[in-house]
């Protein structure tokens, strides 16, 4: 089969099920079109000998009551995985090997998938392009000089871009969703507390979770389904009922309620955003389910107070990167000098960016301003979202104000790069469950996304609506494979 | 109460000051494990061998609390009549150095775990009432060592994470006695509760001491200087002493005290500026992200608070109506859990028929000057409760004399020996038979008829050479009593 890396993971599964192809076989197609594949930039550390032989070992001695059996795949490299260099996309972990694996990246491998490398993504997660990692820029599959988005933006290429069947990333503000909806990929930000962060390069703790990246709506909740467990490691992991969530999948959301907001008609947004959402609206309605009009009043607020929370968290959670015990360390004349050193020369522009507006609301004096009014204003974002699921079960919204940008467009004003979060922030800030499915294409034939925003713990109902519109939109992403001819 | 007698001021020509002191103690709770982690805690572990990755903070690591520090703090502040916090919150103070892996420590900042709460000190002049700020949880930090290497600094981080309780006192001590007699008492009470070994040599207790000086009868604090990491109760007096000095001296110069951190320097005997309050910190403090506050049911703490041991004060009362002991004697012995362990084994081992003075002398008199000169615990005592208590009464019923108990006591020394065993096997049996006593002093009488005759006739001193004549005779071990008795009868 010439085509192997075009199967989604469902197809990948089943033939391997039924041994219509070996998981050597999966593997390698994979590992093949990844070295055809440099241009991208997708990989930060691959793992390719080693993931061959575990599929030939695989093969050997087959297992397959295991939900990911034999299936290779590639996550991002944030996720601490044992004995492989594990770098948050930065130079200040460069030579950082963990003899330790997160608990999500454990739940995969309990499950029989085997790791083809690490992802590339912006330095600490930190970024809306995936130009801040130190590993230099991603491509997106979608077109030359075109950025993927981020910080996920290794792992929305190297799915889009057929590298690896499914992925993991970790969204803070919007790092899964922007950049599934820059290549027309799906990615879901599973409720605060649904994965486990025990094992993640930390950004910003009370916003951080992991989430699945996937070519549709059915292998994205199969993954929800193995990363998300209760891990006592995490004092933020919550002990609530999961679901199945591939095989509760439906596509019956006959009167559903659908909330739309109407707070996130923001000022210039492109018309063909509008246009995308409204197109939505209709979809929603052709399966079924009713929209109803409503007001999330505060959502103004959510990008300032996610400029606050956010960079604040950071500054504390980067501190460990000191030189002392691990990773980068440049020489100094003493303690203050060698930290200096290494801070200046470990971290890159937008990291300490952060960490000095994280300090900055911290310090005394400001505190009150601004950390403790963002934490106010938090509650109040996430009131808005408890009083509206009082009217409805979901929310739809456009995943981005607009398509994916050309790498350099925005890396001199952060501002601008910061807006590209203004619809996903809100949903961190609150800890609920958001989706983006691809749901159509721009002027320029860039893919478009929706967002889905569900209720706490209540995934497989925003998966639902996903696998219900997905089929209405029938959506085909347009791969030319120009990096590769 | 009168309070005169011991009253600590500080006299310059005209003037006399009034020292103002508050503690801030840091315990090392009693724990197998660390706050956050499970690493081990043992004191004098190899260097950097009670590390888990979590104290290390390698990057994703996450901090879980550890529910039996949460317990022992809550215990304390059950012991500290304190008031415990049902929600409280753990924060982030941020800080660079090298024995702090994270970047920061985790501690508790506006909502403590404990709140208020008071000890009671027992002082020569009567009681005195110290207030009790709040008591939080947090971790230690690793150690630096300077001094191993002429170039290199080395890190220990097995104390990093480790779980400390600052026990914040209200500025409410007046003297170095009384800091001692706190320390004391606050050490006391967390040793009945198991909550803290209070070893200060291996630093499970150490102190911050604020002091601040103001005139006798001033109404208003002065501006206090804050005394770093003091690790005995003599060098926090020392330090006191000499800070509360300097600082009167400032004032009758004419000049001010700078609020400052400064430290003491145990070789020279003084207080060294460390830092300005300019120059203090920003500590950027901020709630724990990665920990949820901490809530606690009332059925927590009332399970707690059913399970708390009777307390130094307590006993003390006990001792004094159910054993008829003077307050001091009582003071005495519940001062140290280990004591009051070894009187109340004592007292059980005697039985019935006890002498309660006899066994209190006994501890405070012979067996403390051992431990004292041994430099033992008594809990690593020579001589066990229950042989002490076998002595007591061989010296309540006759069957030795309190001389020869002594020289039992000796041969006890060695090997924790049974003194109804070494009475018998050395033949030091008291001799109470009243015929071989009165057959004894006969003799005596009729070998020294000129001293008996001078004796009847009014040289009444001699009384004593018979006495002495007669237990010589009997190789000490005739009843004394007896040879009184007798010896007045026939020399009448």
């Amino acid at each position: 089969m010439s085509d192997i890396t075009k199967q989604s993971l469902t197809e990948l599964i089943e033939n391997i099920k039924n041994k219509k192809l070996s998981s050597t076989e999966v593997t390698k197609a994979f590992i093949d079109r990844s070295e055809k594949s440099k241009k991208l930039n997708a990989y930060i550390t691959e793992d390719f000998t080693s993931a061959l032989n575990k599929a030939k070992k695989f093969d050997q001695k087959p297992n397959f009551d295991l939900k990911l059996s034999g299936i290779p795949m590639a996550v991002k490299d944030l996720f601490c995985t044992r004995d492989i260099k594990t770098t948050a996309g930065s130079k200040i972990l460069n030579n950082f090997v963990p003899t330790y694996e997160s608990t999500v990246t454990e739940n995969i491998w309990n499950e029989g998938a085997i790791l083809l490398g690490k992802l590339n993504c912006d330095e600490f997660a930190m970024g809306s392009s995936n130009e801040t990692s130190f590993f230099g820029n991603v491509q997106n599959p979608i077109d030359k000089n075109l950025v993927p988005g981020g910080s996920s933006g290794g792992s929305a290429s190297a799915v889009a871009g057929q590298l690896t069947p499914i992925t993991i990333g970790t969204d803070t503000g919007g790092s899964i969703r922007q950049p599934a909806s820059f290549t027309g990929t799906v990615g879901l930000k599973p409720t605060y507390g649904s994965c486990s962060r025990y094992g993640i390069v930390a950004f910003a703790s009370s916003l951080d979770q992991a989430g699945p990246m996937a070519q549709n709506v059915k292998d994205c909740a199969l993954l929800q389904e193995v990363i998300s467990t209760y891990d006592p490691k995490d004092s933020t992991s919550i002990d609530f009922k999961r679901n199945q969530y591939s095989k509760e999948l439906s596509n019956n959301i006959k009167g559903k309620k659908i909330g739309i907001p109407k707070e996130y008609r923001v000022d210039g947004m492109p018309k063909e955003i509008e246009d995308l959402w409204l197109k939505g609206i209709q979809f929603v309605k052709d399966c079924g389910a009713e929209t109803i009009d409503i007001s999330l009043p505060h959502t103004t607020y959510a990008l300032p107070t996610y400029y606050i929370v956010a960079p604040a968290e950071a500054s504390s959670n980067l501190a460990r990167y000191d030189g002392v015990k691990y990773g980068f360390r440049a020489k100094g004349e003493n303690l203050i000098d060698m930290y200096e050193k290494t801070r200046s020369e470990g971290f890159g522009t937008e990291v300490q960016r952060r960490i000095m507006i994280g300090t900055y609301v911290l310090s005394s004096g400001y505190y009150d301003a601004y950390y403790l009014k963002a934490q106010k204003v938090r509650k109040l974002i996430k009131n808005d979202f408890d009083e509206a699921y009082k009217k409805v079960d979901a929310i739809l919204t456009p995943s981005t104000p607009s398509s994916a940008f050309r790498i350099g467009e925005k890396t001199n004003d952060p501002v601008s790069m910061y807006l590209n979060d203004i619809f996903t922030v809100p949903v961190n800030l609150a800890g609920l469950p958001g989706i983006s499915i691809p749901a159509g294409h721009d002027s320029k034939g860039y893919p478009l996304g929706l967002q889905i925003i569900g209720k706490a713990f209540d995934e497989q109902n925003i998966l639902n609506i996903a696998f219900a519109m997905e089929e209405k939109i029938n959506f085909k992403n347009k791969i030319t494979d120009w990096w590769i001819k | 109460m009168s309070k005169k007698n011991s009253e600590y001021l500080i006299n310059r020509k005209d003037n006399q000051y009034e020292v103002v002191i508050g503690l801030e103690v840091h315990a090392q709770v009693l724990s197998e494990s660390k706050l956050f982690s499970t690493s081990a805690t043992k004191f004098g572990a190899e260097p950097n061998t009670q590390v888990s990755l979590v104290d290390a903070a390698f990057p994703g690591m996450l901090p879980v609390i550890n529910e039996f520090c949460v317990k022992q703090a809550i215990k304390t502040g059950i012991g500290l009549n304190a008031k415990i916090n049902k929600r409280s919150v753990f924060d982030r103070k941020n800080y660079f150095y090298a024995d702090l892996p994270q970047g920061y420590q985790i501690s508790q900042f506006k909502d403590p775990i404990v709140g208020e709460g008071k000890i009671i000190l027992d002082m020569p002049d009567g009681q005195k009432e110290v207030g009790i700020e709040r008591l939080h949880l947090e971790q230690d930090a690793g150690k630096s060592i300077h001094d191993l290497d002429p170039q290199n600094t080395f890190v220990d981080l097995n104390r990093s994470g480790v779980a400390l309780m600052e026990i914040v006192s209200k500025p409410d001590l007046r003297s170095p006695d009384e800091v001692s007699a706190y320390i004391k008492k606050l050490r006391s009470i967390m040793r009945y509760l198991g909550t803290c070994d209070g070893n200060m040599q291996e630093g499970s207790l150490r102190a911050d001491v604020n002091v601040s000086v103001r005139a006798k009868g001033s109404k208003e604090f002065g501006t206090r200087c804050e005394i770093k990491n003091v690790n005995s109760i003599k060098f926090m007096q020392m330090a006191i002493e000499y800070e509360a000095n300097r600082q009167v001296d400032l004032i009758e110069e004419g000049k001010s005290i700078d609020q400052e951190t400064r430290l003491f320097d145990t070789k020279k005997n003084e207080t060294r500026s460390m830092r300005s309050k300019e120059d203090a910190h920003d500590y950027r403090y901020f709630p724990d992200p990665d920990l949820l506050p901490l809530e606690v049911s009332d059925e927590f703490i009332n399970d707690l608070k059913n399970n708390i041991p009777e307390l130094p004060d307590d006993k003390k009362k006990r001792f004094i109506d159910e054993f008829k002991l003077s307050p001091y004697e009582a003071t005495i012995l519940v001062s140290d859990i280990d004591t009051a362990k070894y009187f109340e084994e004592v007292v059980a081992k005697m039985g019935k028929n006890k002498d309660m003075k006899l066994a209190v002398n006994w501890i405070t008199g012979e067996l403390f000057a051992v431990l004292n000169d041994k430099n033992l615990e008594i809990s690593q005592s020579p001589v066990s409760a229950k042989n002490l208590a076998i002595l007591v009464n061989l010296i309540k019923n006759g069957t030795i004399s309190g001389k020869i108990a002594k020289t039992v006591f000796d041969l006890m020394l060695d090997g924790d020996k049974d003194p109804q065993k070494i009475v018998e096997e050395k033949g030091l049996k008291q001799q109470s038979d009243p015929k071989a006593i009165e057959a004894l002093i006969d003799k005596i009488i009729n070998d020294n008829r000129e001293k008996a005759i001078e004796y009847k006739q009014g040289k009444q001193k001699l009384f004593g050479f018979f006495v002495g004549q007669a237990m010589k005779a009997s190789g000490g071990k005739a009843n004394p009593q007896l040879i009184n008795e007798i010896l007045k009868k026939k020399l009448q």
